[in-house]
């Protein structure tokens, strides 16, 4: 698939975003006042960056309302909704710890059960596909999740939850990356399948239907090397929780603590972009490209 | 869950109005409904009652649309002011183009006519611009049949009186074998997939022959992969099988063909093989009957095809005869020719042996009553369901006069012609050669031609030689360097023309033909030979005058342009004078007419003939005051005549008792009633007389009736040309007429009356193993296809195809490149590989490559950059021998250019920044397209 | 509405004979002609005439080699649009309603003013069959030509999708599936048609006529009776000849 910045920011940031919500939400940090203030300011703008990156992909970005309709079916529609309701629950918690220095508990795990709903029905928009089989495995779910969680608990300053949790995102990311380097084989689409010609033959894709390029092309059939790929998996496995783990193990600082955040971040991005780049669509077998 | 659907419109308008008129995105020339929204096309479609096609189009008509709006569209006449070759122009008015081309060829027609050499192209108004010519007085005039498919059309008419190409047809729905040579596409391009589709639904078989694998041979049944230009050995391999086990129709043979003909068996008779006529010079079978010699078209003869004649001391034996002594040989033997071929020799048996089967044992029998020229009237028709078809593949190859021959006799024996289920004649066909026109050189200054141009020779006599044995032709067309070359060879022109070899033109006149780039073999060599100068500075082909209506890479050579219309803003005619629209049941033509206006200053060239025409004073263009006598081509279509009675089109001519088909005299609202009835006339061949049409007396009545012929003409096959065997006598030293020595050898050597296969002249390609062909994609046609829009992308370029055991063999995967390099030239290209392909040979699709500047695309286009030319890589002529002549790379027979005969090796490398080689760009005189198009008429 | 309808009345569809299709595009343009000038937003066109020409299709024509473990590689032209599938992932994926499936033919659309070209429906399609518009920016797919189908101002003949009609092999057929009497239904199952991608669950409506068994003709010996030499002399052959035409 092809690696589009929108949706790779939109998904990093809005998960970091929410993940970060969801530990507000429940009370940690337990902060109030100024503080809770800063803290919902970069939770808010983490989400709401995310999800305005995310509009940059559409094509009618002014129709976007028509998206909250299709809820009962739309993973896609589900997650705006579960993203605004997330939202607007905790404006309301944020507004009780910033101004009324009151943590309104059923508010605030109401809020961040919908943060992470919200991050939930993102992970589903792309582990519902099954045209994606790299995607279509239960660990996608519960990859973004732990990201956003883990991500979160790094963001909430929740120094021993985050390094617990980054070490099980981390081993979360690489349980999907190696689980989901066979799903394409185990999905039993293949050449064969496409065309049907297998009982003939091996089959082969001999002239496409254009020589020049086309939308399906430009947006499915990404190759990435597997060289490049093994590369940039340590990259971002090293950055996205084993730099941050160490980071915080040593003496608290907060540059320490800030570049494990950077590190974390920059590791999700580089994972999302693998996420995207390494992702094959069962499409590319009508064009050879597999 | 209730669902909400949104409210749909479910019967829009499809447009204000529908104009029927004829397509021209190739020569297939199908029906079609131009759908016009607010005065502008909208829409094209098939039209569903047009003879051709019956509703369905191909890609290229439905892009119609494209072509017509095309930003390659040229806008008015324009004179060079850069040198040749730059692009550079200026735009003129018509009244200026026209007085250019009269100061140039004026004076040329009143002192040496045979200084404009008028070459037409792509013509579909052949008749037309041929009657210009003639009228001009030049002897040099002629179309593109030479470098396109003269084989073809020669060995039928020749052989037969008519050729497959688009004068014929399989019986498509009677057919249960049907054989398919060396096509890719053809002209016939809708009705032979119509064809293809009926026979699979009947779950017919069909057999391709062919060294490539794609379009109807990757649907084909069976495919062989034959070794290029050795089609003739397996025919007559085929040939020498069903005769050896008596499979072949010998009533049919009897009755129908030269078989029992006599002839002269007699070595040292000066008419050794020539055929036995009695006085009215009937050709002479043994009755078996009488056992007497009988004149072939006696009532109640029965034609002998084996009985010996002596005469004066001179054994006569039947033609069969000599046919059994030469194809029973073990040269012919499967096994014997199976290595060559590339095809097993069991396979070569399996398929003579089911050809043999459903020929003889799937024999079908019509209810149809009919009557034979010998006035014998026969219950049924019999029909043998198989049936063959073929095209440049077998023909454009320097012995694809023989190899063509070849399969119409293996037709002939089985007794598959012009029968029920086996190939069928569109009239005017059958024609025999004899009755076509001979050439016509006779050039007297200021003064028409004595007569037509092109046509068949019978002999020596018939060449189109000076008094002093040099060619009359400036391509040397009917000259014993190919006696037989009856479309003459419009390949030859540019670089005859250059090298002043017969003689020196002045201005060189041409139509609708990319002669600059890929209607040309060597085109690097013709585009220097267009801009080459002599000590003067002066251009060394002084004038060059040209119709295009795009801007193709031809343009830029031009010193005139006439700018054309596109193919929905003219009058066109296609006519049974020239190559009509006909099917085997039918005799039919057709009109274009301006279903929108130009809006651009363009005019149709036939047009601008005739303008000219009248401008120049030509007989036949000015009225007896020397006014104008045509005011435009539909004015001409409407009202000139070619025999009393006979004129461009067949259709609602005025007879005595209102209008009536074929004969007639002129009616002015003829092109009204055309567009009345779709574009198109149609005439249906009556039931009985629509098979056996050369010997069927009520086809022969009803075609003298319609104005195809004027008296009823029937003949018998030519199983033997006895035409050539009056050049082998030439050659072996007999006659007057005697053509130079270093020829004679080859003279007798191809010129078999018999079909025999012989290799093309492999001089100079030692070191070149591998055969280079071009397919024709079935989305473009030729250069002009790749301006559009919506072609363009499934063609945007060309990779070359090469078998996966040449692939490994150079190390090659798909994307890299490879220089491909033959005797003549060099080529750097991508490469891609094909398993189903011939394992020596190699392929891409031809006319891709463009020359930067040209056709409104931008300089980066990929048809500039990746796209590329085969042509680079063939030459006109062959690799010098060493004996200081040059021979033609041509058929030597009709002269047809020999595309196929290309021989190259591989060689890898690493990927050019282009594709070589890389030519500078032109000057774009149209400039480039638009960056986006969403092309929407409607509102 | 991005529920699929339970069933639809009829299932109307293409049925594509791989057997017969040569691989002329002429469906693959004439789809384009059509449905730029019809059905919503017409299909656009980048750099048409430079470096990089692409642009919107609904149908696309591929072709693939096969290699028989025995014998000769074959070639098959493969043409492929959407295949308005019963369960059609790319319905339910559809955030805004914009993709639906008419209740009283299966045909799949989108209705374009409600997408807003998210491209989810195309990542949902395993068999791209939906490609964004890149100038309406909205998602366009085959419509089984809904506007030719049942237009009233269109001869009764010709309702039918524009590729039909133009097919000159006749590889493509329509009708409806869901009635096994139809013309349709009677050719996929005399001819075993296919789904792609079957394991997919999105149960294609359009099917897939396989291409016939190739090369078969190399049996001589059933064959060979009729090559059965009359004479195994040269001479022999012409006093057959006598004898034969004796018989006529
Ligand atoms: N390598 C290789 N080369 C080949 C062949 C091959 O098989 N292999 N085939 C050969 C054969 S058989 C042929 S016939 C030739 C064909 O080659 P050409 O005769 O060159 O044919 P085209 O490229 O179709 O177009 C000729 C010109 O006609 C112009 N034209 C198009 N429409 C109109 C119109 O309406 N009016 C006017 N006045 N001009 C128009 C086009 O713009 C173009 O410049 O190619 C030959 N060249
Ligand atoms: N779409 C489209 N249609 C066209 C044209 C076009 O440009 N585009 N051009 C028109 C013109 S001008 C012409 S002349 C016709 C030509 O129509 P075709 O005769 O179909 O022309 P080609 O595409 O040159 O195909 C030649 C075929 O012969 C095969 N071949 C080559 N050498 C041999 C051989 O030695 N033996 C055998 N058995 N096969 C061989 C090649 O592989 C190829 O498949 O098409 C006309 N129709
Ligand atoms: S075959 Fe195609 S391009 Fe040629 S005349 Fe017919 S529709 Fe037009
Ligand atoms: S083919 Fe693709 S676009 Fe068409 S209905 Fe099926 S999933 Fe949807
Ligand atoms: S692109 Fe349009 S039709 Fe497709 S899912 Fe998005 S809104 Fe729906
Ligand atoms: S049915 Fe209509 S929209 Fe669909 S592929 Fe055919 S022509 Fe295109
Ligand atoms: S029009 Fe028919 S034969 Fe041509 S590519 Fe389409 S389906 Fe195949
Ligand atoms: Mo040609």
């Amino acid at each position: 698939m092809h690696p589009a910045p929108s949706v790779i920011i939109f998904s990093t940031f809005s998960g970091l975003g929410f993940g970060l919500l969801a530990w507000l939400g429940i009370g940690l940090p337990a902060v109030t006042g100024w503080v809770a203030f800063v803290f919902y300011v970069i939770a808010y703008l983490l989400a709401v960056g995310g999800l305005i990156a995310s509009t940059f992909h559409l094509g009618h970005p002014e129709r976007a309302l028509k998206a909250f309709t299709q809820w009962r079916t739309s993973w896609l529609s589900r997650e705006g909704w579960l993203a605004v309701l997330a939202l607007l629950v905790m404006a309301v918690h944020g507004a009780g710890l910033v101004f009324f220095d009151q943590h309104w508990w059923p508010v605030g795990l109401i809020g961040a059960a919908l943060s992470l709903g919200a991050v939930f029905s993102t992970s589903m928009i792309y582990a519902q596909l099954k045209a994606i089989p790299r995607w279509h495995q239960k660990l996608t779910p519960v990859n973004f999740l732990s990201l956003s969680i883990a991500g979160g608990a790094l963001l909430a300053g929740q120094v021993t939850w985050a390094i617990v949790l980054l070490l099980v995102a981390g081993a979360v990311q690489l349980a999907t990356w190696l689980i989901g380097d066979g799903a394409f084989a185990r999905s039993g689409t293949n050449m064969a399948s496409a065309t049907r010609l297998g009982t003939i033959g091996k089959v082969r894709a001999f002239e496409p239907p254009h020589t020049g390029t086309n939308y399906l092309l430009r947006e499915f059939v990404y190759v990435i090397g597997r060289k490049h790929s093994f590369k940039l998996r340590i990259i971002a496995i090293m950055l996205m929780a084993v730099v941050p783990v160490i980071l915080l193990l040593l003496p608290f600082h907060h540059i320490e603590a800030l570049l494990a955040v950077l590190s974390h971040l920059a590791g999700v991005l580089a994972a999302r972009w693998l996420f995207f780049a390494e992702a094959e669509h069962v499409v590319g077998l009508y064009y050879g490209k597999r | 869950m209730t669902q909400h659907q949104p409210k749909l419109d479910l019967s829009p308008k499809v447009s204000d109005e529908i104009r029927k008129t004829t397509c021209y995105m190739c020569a297939c020339r199908c029906g079609i409904d131009v759908h016009l929204k607010d005065g502008k096309v909208a829409y094209i479609e098939g039209n569903r009652d047009h003879p051709v096609n019956s509703g369905v189009l191909c890609a290229k008509g439905s892009a119609g649309i494209m072509q017509h709006n095309a930003p390659a569209r040229l806008r008015a006449p324009l004179k060079r002011v850069g040198p040749r070759g730059s692009g550079e122009f200026e735009e003129i008015s018509w009244d200026e183009a026209y007085d250019i081309a009269v100061s140039w060829l004026e004076p040329i027609r009143n002192t040496n006519p045979e200084k404009l050499a008028f070459f037409t192209g792509r013509d579909q108004s052949q008749s037309f611009t041929s009657l210009w010519a003639q009228a001009f007085g030049t002897p040099n005039y002629a179309a593109h049949g030479g470098f396109c498919s003269v084989n073809m059309a020669t060995a039928g008419i020749y052989t037969m009186g008519g050729s497959f190409w688009e004068f014929g047809q399989p019986d498509w729905d009677h057919t249960k074998l049907f054989m398919l040579f060396g096509v890719a596409e053809d002209h016939d391009s809708n009705p032979i997939k119509m064809g293809l589709g009926k026979l699979k639904k009947r779950g017919a078989r069909v057999i391709g022959v062919n060294p490539i694998r794609t379009g109807y041979n990757a649907i084909a049944d069976d495919w062989v992969g034959i070794t290029p230009g050795t089609d003739g050995l397996l025919i007559l391999s085929m040939i020498h099988c069903l005769m050896k086990a008596g499979k072949i129709d010998l009533t049919y043979l009897a009755q129908y063909t030269d078989a029992p003909v006599l002839l002269n068996c007699d070595e040292k008779s000066p008419d050794f093989g020539l055929f036995l006529r009695d006085e009215n010079g009937k050709e002479l079978v043994i009755d078996r009957v009488t056992g007497k010699p009988t004149a072939f078209d006696q009532p109640g003869v029965k034609p002998d095809l084996s009985a010996t004649y002596r005469n004066k001391g001179i054994t006569h034996r039947p033609v069969f005869h000599q046919m059994a002594e030469k194809y029973l040989s073990d040269a012919y033997t499967p096994e014997a020719v199976a290595e060559r071929c590339g095809i097993p020799a069991a396979r070569i048996r399996a398929i003579a042996a089911e050809i043999a089967r459903v020929a003889f044992e799937e024999a079908i029998e019509l209810d149809h009553p009919w009557t034979d020229f010998r006035g014998e009237t026969h219950k049924t028709m019999t029909g043998r369901p198989v049936s063959f078809h073929a095209m440049r593949g077998i023909s454009a190859h320097a012995n694809g006069f023989q190899t063509c021959r070849a399969l119409h006799v293996l037709q002939i024996i089985l007794g598959t012609v012009e029968v029920p289920g086996g190939f069928r004649f569109k009239p005017p066909y059958p024609k025999p050669a004899k009755v076509h026109p001979k050439p016509h050189v006779g050039v007297n200054a200021g003064a028409p031609l004595n007569g037509p141009h092109l046509g068949f020779v019978h002999g020596p006599e018939d060449l189109a030689l000076k008094d002093d044995g040099t060619p009359a032709r400036i391509d040397k067309a009917f000259t014993w360097e190919n006696p037989m070359s009856s479309h003459g060879l419009m390949h030859m022109v540019i670089s005859n023309a250059h090298a002043g070899d017969p003689y020196k033109i002045d201005t060189l006149f041409m139509y609708m033909a990319n002669m600059s780039w890929n209607s040309s073999m060597n085109s690097g060599g013709v585009m220097e030979m267009l801009t080459d100068t002599d000590e003067n500075g002066d251009y060394v082909i002084p004038r060059i005058i040209y119709s295009d209506a795009y801007s193709s890479e031809m343009v830029a050579y031009a010193d005139l342009i006439l700018p054309d219309t596109t193919y929905l803003e003219r009058h066109d005619c296609i006519s049974l004078l020239d190559r009509p629209i006909c099917e085997a049941d039918a005799a039919a033509d057709a009109i274009r007419w301006p279903v929108v206006e130009p809006d651009r200053n363009v005019k149709g060239f036939q047009s601008a003939l005739c303008d000219l025409g009248a401008r120049l004073d030509l007989p036949g263009f000015v009225n007896e005051d020397g006014s104008q006598k045509y005011a435009d081509y539909a004015d001409y279509i409407v009202n000139h005549q070619r025999r009393p009675g006979i004129g461009p089109l067949a259709g609602w001519r005025m007879g005595p008792n209102g209008l009536q088909s074929g004969r007639g005299g002129v009616n002015e609202g003829q092109l009204d009633n055309y567009i009345a009835n779709g574009g198109f006339f149609i005439e249906h061949i009556p039931a009985g007389a629509n098979y056996y049409k050369p010997w069927n007396r009520a086809y022969q009545d009803w075609a003298v009736k319609l104005g195809l012929y004027d008296a009823p003409q029937p003949y018998l096959f030519n199983l033997y040309v006895e035409p050539m065997r009056k050049f082998q006598i030439a050659a072996e030293g007999h006659g007057e007429r005697q053509p130079p020595d270093h020829l004679r050898e080859r003279i007798k050597a191809t010129m078999s009356p018999l079909p025999i296969w012989y290799d093309a002249d492999q001089h100079g390609n030692e070191g070149f193993p591998v055969t280079a062909l071009t397919q024709r994609p079935m989305a473009m046609y030729h250069s002009w296809g790749g301006q559009n829009a919506w072609l363009r992308q499934l063609h945007g370029h060309n990779p070359m195809y090469l078998p996966s055991k040449l692939m490994a063999q150079h190390s090659l995967t798909d994307g890299d490149w490879a220089r491909i390099t033959s005797p003549h030239g060099e080529i750097t290209v991508p490469v891609m590989e094909m398993a189903a392909l011939n394992e020596n040979t190699i392929w891409t699709w031809n006319a891709i490559g463009k020359r930067k500047g040209t056709w409104a695309l931008e300089h980066d286009a990929p048809e500039a950059t990746k796209g590329f030319l085969l042509n680079h890589l063939i030459h006109e002529l062959l690799p010098p021998k060493g004996d200081g002549l040059r021979w033609a790379n041509s058929d030597p027979i009709t002269g047809q250019a020999a595309w196929f005969d290309l021989k190259v090796r591989i060689e890898k490398t690493t990927a050019p920044a282009e594709a070589k080689p890389v030519y500078p760009p032109v000057t774009s005189p149209v400039g480039t397209g638009p960056k986006e198009l969403a092309w929407k008429v409607g509102k | 509405m991005t529920s699929l309808p339970q069933s639809t009345t009829r299932k109307l569809g293409l049925v594509i004979d791989l057997d017969t299709c040569v691989g002329c595009h002429a469906c693959v343009i004439s789809c384009k002609g059509w449905n730029t000038e019809n059905y919503g937003a017409p299909l656009s066109d980048q750099s048409p005439y430079g470096a990089d020409p692409s642009g919107t299709f609904l149908n696309r024509v591929h072709s693939y080699e096969v290699q028989p473990p025995e014998g000769q590689a074959q070639l098959v032209h493969f043409p492929k649009s959407c295949l308005h599938c019963e369960d059609a992932p790319c319905v339910t994926v559809c955030p805004t309603g914009a993709s639906y499936k008419r209740v009283e033919d299966g045909i799949v659309l989108v209705n374009e003013s409600d997408c807003i070209g998210c491209g989810l429906c195309a990542w949902a399609c395993p068999y791209g069959a939906r490609e964004m518009d890149q100038v309406e920016k909205v998602m366009k797919k085959c419509t089984l030509c809904v506007d030719r189908i049942y237009n009233e101002n269109i001869p009764e003949v010709d309702r039918i999708p524009t590729c039909v009609r133009t097919c000159p092999a006749g590889a493509r057929h329509f009708g409806d599936l869901g009635d096994p009497d139809s013309d349709v239904s009677v050719l996929v199952a005399e001819r075993g048609g296919m789904d792609l991608m079957p394991e997919q669950g999105t149960k294609p409506v359009n099917k897939y006529l396989p291409p016939r068994p190739k090369d078969t003709l190399g049996d001589i010996d059933i064959l060979a009776p009729f090559l059965a030499p009359i004479d195994a002399e040269p001479k022999g052959f012409l006093g057959w000849l006598d004898k034969a035409l004796e018989k006529l």
